[in-house]
């Protein structure tokens, strides 16, 4: 299991890997956002957050139709199903590794765009704190879109609009619990152990629902 | 290799009455075989005769129609699903291109384990058997089509398992790897491992048991 994860993690840094890729494209929404809504700082700093959680979601979605795809193209996918390790187990880990590959740069990077929308160090930290906690979710929804999708050959948008209904909540808990931290009646926490909560949940719910959709995958 | 006879004293894959659909058609109906340790199976027949599915559906990688696939050791069934004593060389070699020859092997190592505590070769080694020592430190995308199925077939020494499933084992290869597979085949065998190989080419296997496959069009002729 650590071989698995240190092979995806490998391939994600390696040329034609997702994690630059993931960055690079989240760095061009953010940063074209203060070019259309024009040199209004307060503007900017007040839609901040959500700007930076969107373009979070979108790079998110962006690498999700490759999880399972490059496995199968080359048949490493057919060896990764005879084994005997679980097989949720088994997505679980190259759900991790996708995370640490496509997520986590991007949580790396929210603070350098924070700046970019004139945000206060607190909305900054806010954001990255919960984009930390919020992106695994979308990692493991995401694997379930994948692995529906891993027989079609052009899956990668279909992925993303199969995973978008699931990852709406995440949004909207992240947002608020970003907007709670700098605006003063709104509590933090509620919206952010819920995000917590969603993320623990799909944590469970995710590989096992793509480990059935891979086992069932006819070809 | 020869020391893997004394672990795993009796083995046993037997398919049961096996049939396969493609979309609508039946491909086969009711093939069953038993292979016991030292013993091979070499699948012939046309191009779409189904030699692949066969071999996918004992690999537990295509859900049969009907009947079913049973590994037996010691004299008992075992608890474990056949595919999981099972190597299986598609026609696509499962390496990736990004990553060096050495890492691609180290990882199926790792990730494959060992099954019953025999455990392979080193990968230096398995390097050597296939013919190509030297060379895994390059990317296993910069080979050749020939070097990269000789690589993935140094993939089934490095972790070991009894039955080896091979789908056209020696595609894209020369005369003198087709020779070096044989051997390794022959070698696996004597030590009481079990091949299955569907080919075009005779693999020089003496006393493999043999299996045309007619496909679709002969389950039609027994209809009519």
């Amino acid at each position: 299991m650590t071989a698995l994860l240190l092979r995806d993690l490998k391939l994600s840094v390696r040329a034609g890997g997702g994690a630059l890729i993931g960055v690079l494209f989240f760095m061009t929404v953010v940063a074209v956002i203060p070019f259309g809504v024009g040199p209004d700082l307060n503007l900017l700093s007040r839609i901040g957050p959500a700007i930076v959680w969107i373009g979070a979601l979108l790079s998110a979605l962006l690498g999700l139709d490759r999880m399972f795809q490059t496995d199968r193209e080359d048949g490493s996918l057919d060896l990764i199903l005879m084994q005997e390790h679980p097989l949720a187990l088994t997505v679980l880990v190259k759900c991790l590794a996708h995370w640490l590959g496509n997520g986590l740069p991007l949580v790396i990077a929210s603070p350098l765009l924070g700046l970019f929308m004139n945000m206060s160090e607190v909305a900054i930290g806010a954001t990255m704190l919960t984009l930390l906690v919020g992106t695994p979710a979308l990692t493991f929804i995401g694997a379930v879109g994948a692995a529906v999708a891993v027989a079609l050959p052009r899956g990668g948008l279909l992925v993303s609009i199969l995973v978008l209904p699931l990852a709406i909540p995440v949004l909207i808990f992240g947002v608020s619990a970003s907007y709670a931290a700098v605006e003063d009646p709104a509590p933090f926490m509620p919206p952010f152990l819920i995000l917590v909560a969603i993320t623990m949940f799909f944590a469970v719910i995710g590989p096992i629902g793509a480990a059935l959709a891979l086992r069932n995958t006819a070809d | 290799m020869i020391e893997n006879l004394n672990k795993v004293s009796v083995m046993r894959l037997t398919a049961e009455n096996l049939s396969a659909r493609r979309g609508e058609d039946l491909i086969f109906k009711d093939i069953s075989f038993t292979l016991e340790g030292g013993e091979s199976l070499v699948l012939t027949g046309k191009n779409g005769s189904g030699k692949s599915t066969l071999l996918r559906a004992v690999a537990g990688l295509l859900r049969p129609e009907s009947g079913r696939v049973i590994w037996e050791q010691d004299g008992a069934e075992a608890e474990m699903r056949a595919a999981e004593a099972c190597h299986y060389l598609g026609h696509r070699n499962a390496m990736k291109a990004e990553l060096t020859v050495s890492e691609n092997l180290s990882f199926w190592r790792d990730f494959l384990g060992d099954f019953n505590g025999n455990a392979g070769i080193g990968i230096g080694e398995a390097a050597e058997a296939v013919g190509l020592g030297g060379i895994t430190h390059l990317p296993f995308g910069y080979l050749s089509a020939g070097q990269q199925r000789r690589m993935a077939f140094a993939k089934l020494l490095v972790a070991w398992r009894p039955v080896w499933i091979l789908d056209e084992p020696t595609a894209a290869l020369d005369v003198s790897a087709e020779e070096v597979f044989t051997g390794l085949i022959k070698e696996h065998l004597a030590a009481g491992g079990i091949a299955l190989a569907a080919t075009h080419q005779p693999l020089g296997l003496k006393e493999a048991q043999e299996l045309r496959m007619t496909g679709f069009a002969g389950l039609m002729e027994d209809i009519w």
